[in-house]
């Protein structure tokens, strides 16, 4: 479930940034990375999961899916987030410079 | 157990490699002594661009799969960090996940990488389209 949300975060992000590739103004590549990065990674975990356990690493648990489900979730809100606050560090429209230091 | 350390510690070498290469692409970019601006007539991506690619999906791979530790409780706040580190069982487990899973990541992420670079260098190869005219 955490693998099928960071892949479906990863693909929509892409398709974002797919939009204006030329003007990557608001990081998009970033975040896609940075999704594609984990979702490569769980996959090897799925991989080995499966190699372990067979055939049941499809049929989870209903709690066990919930827990996965809420996992992926922060997973993608995390993501999110960590790249909001790069993109307000690094500020690149100047958007938070030009008010914070605003004439009044 | 610890298998994003393994992708976290090539994100290092990495972000490492990029800052050298960035510098030295920066020194050996021709400079315009008067308009104070470097130029270049490449079209190409410079590497250091293209190994930014990699410190994103390192760095970014690694925090999330950390997160997911901390949400099973493997990593805690801590010393020694990492639960399996109290057993020596559990940590003869860990370095086996380190050394299997953790790298095959590691591999997995550095070769789809590596294909983006190839797919990227060849589309630089390829000729520019002149505007044709239209035929009448």
């Amino acid at each position: 479930m955490t693998l099928l949300m960071t892949i479906f975060a990863a693909i929509i992000c892409t398709i974002l940034w797919y939009k204006k590739p030329r003007n990557d103004e608001m990081k998009i590549s970033m975040l896609c990375l940075m999704f594609w990065g984990a979702s490569l990674m769980w996959l090897v975990d799925a991989v080995f999961e499966y190699v372990e356990i067979g055939a049941e690493l499809f049929t989870p648990s209903f709690a066990d899916m919930m827990n996965d489900f809420y996992l992926g979730l922060s997973v993608i809100a995390l993501g999110l987030a960590t790249w909001l606050v790069i993109l307000m560090i690094k500020d690149p429209k100047g958007v938070l410079k030009a008010t914070l230091f605003k004439k009044k | 157990m610890g298998c994003f350390i393994i992708p976290a510690a090539e994100a290092v070498v990495a972000t490492i490699a990029y800052q050298v290469i960035k510098s030295k692409e920066k020194s050996a970019m021709p400079f315009k002594k008067d308009v104070g601006l470097a130029v270049t007539t490449d079209k190409r991506l410079p590497f250091s661009h293209k190994l930014k690619w990699l410190t994103n999906m390192l760095w970014g791979g690694s925090f999330l799969l950390a997160f997911e530790h901390v949400w099973h409780g493997e990593v805690i706040p801590w010393f020694p960090f990492l639960t399996a580190m109290n057993n020596p069982a559990d940590m003869a487990e860990m370095l086996h996940e380190m050394a299997t899973a953790g790298t095959l990541m590691s591999v997995l992420v550095t070769a789809v990488w590596a294909c983006m670079v190839l797919i990227t260098s060849k589309v630089e190869k390829r000729p520019t389209k002149k505007p044709t005219l239209p035929s009448i």
